[in-house]
This record gives structure tokens, C-alpha cells and sequence, in this order.
């Protein structure tokens, strides 16, 4: 049978992967936000599989929960990238200085 | 190794192989189709963990929306990817060193000595006729109906917020404005000229 242990070691395996994307594609915002996507996905894992192993749907009601919040984050997030495209005709995380002092 | 235990190994090792491909990838259509990869393999892993509902919305949602977006937003942009790779190899060495160790002390945590067979039996699997549909459809609506609402006008918020931003005047364009069409009186456009008729 597998274990809850067999879910939860997925779930870390691929949390530090997209961890590790976030440190080596830190100038590409849409490879970013990709990364954010995996991490959601890995966190929905444990949900998923306390919630089988407790016999509670909470977990897969907040894992809807989360699924509609990305989307949104997602939604939004490309569009920001589209205006920011726009404007400054790059999406390297190292042209947006706009803000610097 | 039951057949189960077996399909388990499998996908967990397709997501983990798609999931290394897309933050790797030079090309960032690459990494899009590596992730949807991803999510339809884990898919097939909530299958396993008998959350069907989601395993079909994963698919729905993500593979046919969300990364449907990012692809077309990926095609859209004119993306100069050499500059975006500069600085990949510096920083790799600290990013699978990162990796690794998050790893590894996350596993130790929730490992076999924690989490295994004997401290969380596997749970008995649901008859045949069982829908997990059902059963989440049941709390959605009962017990978590305020959230459920909040989710709603969130999903309303993004699409306002999307439109919002990208939403633009072009100068350029010969485009009418149909208000000040329909104001205009008769007045604005006939001008009446009182003159001799000809004579001839």
C-alpha cells in the first residue's frame, strides 16, 4: 500500500525543486511564476493525501480553494507581465528598477 | 510491489523528471509544456489518493486554462531569451545546494519514520459506487459556502483586474465614440445658407 509518507516525500522532492528554479531562472518572471505554480501544486499534494489519510474533505475543499486563488494569481500575474512588456519591452526581473531610490 | 503501489512510483517519478525539465529548459515554451506534463501526472496521483474531483479539475483548470494562458502569453512576448539565461550556470551550484538541503530535512520530517504505514494506516478504499463529487459537493455548499462565495467574487476580481490592466487608449486608431455620436443634434452638422436663387 502506499504510504502517507510515499505523498508527502513527493510533495517536499518537488517544493525544493521549484525552489531551486527560483534561485537559478531569478531574471525570467514567467519562468517565476511557472515555479509558483509547481510550488502550489506540491503543497495540494499534502493536502490531498492528509486528506485521504485522515478520511476529512477539508483537504480537498482547500485544495479548491487554492486551485481558484492561483487561477486569479495567475490571471493577474500575466497580465502585469503583458504591461510591463509593453512598457519596457523586456521581462528581465533586472529592468524593473522603476522603483529604486 | 502491488500494481498500485507500482503506477504510484511511476507518475511520482514523471513529475518530479517534468518538474527538473522546467526550470532547466532554455526555452520557456518548454518549461510551459513540461509543467502541464507535470500537472497531468499529478493528476494521476490524486487519482490514486481517491480525490477524483480534483484530479479532474486539475486537468480542466490548469492544463486547460491556466497553462493555455501562459502559453499564449509566453507566444505573445517577443522574449530575448540569452539575456534572460545570463547568470544560469553562477547561480546553479547555490540553487541545487538550496534544493538538496530543503530536501533532505523536509524528508527527514516527513520520511517513513513519521509518516509511514504504521503510524497512519492506509485507509480502506471506497466502494465502487462511491462519488467523491458527491461528498465534496455536500460541504462545499453547506460548510463552506461563505468561502466558497469569497472564491466567486475572487475569480471576479481577476478578470476585472486582468481587462483593467491590459486595457489601453490607441491614438492611433480611427475609432468613434458612440456617445458623442448619438448626442449630436442637427444643428451641429447642417448649416442652413439663405441665398438669391440664380438668374439665368
Amino acid at each position: 500500500m502506499i504510504a502517507l509518507s510515499d505523498y508527502l516525500i513527493l510533495g517536499a522532492i518537488l517544493f525544493a525543486i521549484s525552489i531551486a528554479g527560483i534561485f537559478i531562472n531569478r531574471k525570467n518572471v514567467i519562468v517565476l511564476l511557472m515555479c509558483v505554480e509547481l510550488m502550489l501544486l506540491a503543497v495540494n499534494i499534502n493536502f490531498v493525501a492528509f486528506s485521504h489519510f485522515l478520511g476529512d474533505s477539508a483537504g480537498q475543499v482547500f485544495v479548491f480553494f487554492i486551485l481558484t486563488v492561483a487561477a486569479a494569481e495567475a490571471a493577474i500575474g500575466l497580465a502585469i507581465l503583458v504591461v510591463l512588456f509593453r512598457s519596457k519591452q523586456s521581462i528581465n526581473v533586472e529592468d524593473m528598477d522603476a522603483l529604486k531610490g | 510491489m502491488t500494481l498500485e503501489k507500482l503506477i504510484f512510483y511511476v507518475l511520482a517519478a514523471v513529475i518530479i523528471a517534468a518538474a527538473m525539465m522546467v526550470v532547466t529548459r532554455r526555452n520557456p515554451v518548454h518549461s510551459a509544456l513540461f509543467l502541464i506534463l507535470a500537472f497531468v501526472a499529478c493528476s494521476g496521483v490524486w487519482m490514486l489518493a481517491e480525490a477524483e474531483f480534483l484530479a479532474i479539475v486539475l486537468v480542466l483548470v490548469y492544463v486547460g486554462a491556466v497553462m493555455v494562458l501562459f502559453l499564449f502569453v509566453l507566444m505573445m512576448l517577443d522574449i530575448d531569451i540569452a539575456v534572460l539565461r545570463a547568470g544560469f550556470i553562477k547561480m546553479l551550484p547555490l540553487g541545487v545546494i538550496m534544493a538538496i538541503a530543503m530536501a533532505a530535512e523536509l524528508i527527514l520530517i516527513v520520511g517513513p519514520g513519521n509518516f509511514g504505514l504504521e503510524q497512519y494506516a492506509a485507509p480502506v478504499r471506497h466502494a465502487a459506487d462511491y462519488s467523491n463529487t458527491e461528498e465534496i459537493g455536500s460541504v462545499l455548499y453547506t460548510v463552506y459556502m461563505y468561502p466558497f462565495e469569497i472564491a466567486a467574487v475572487i475569480l471576479l476580481v481577476a478578470i476585472i483586474a486582468a481587462i483593467g490592466l491590459t486595457m489601453r487608449k490607441r491614438p492611433d486608431t480611427k475609432y468613434l465614440d458612440p456617445a458623442s455620436q448619438v448626442l449630436v443634434k442637427r444643428d451641429d452638422r447642417v448649416r442652413m445658407v439663405s441665398m438669391d436663387a440664380e438668374k439665368g
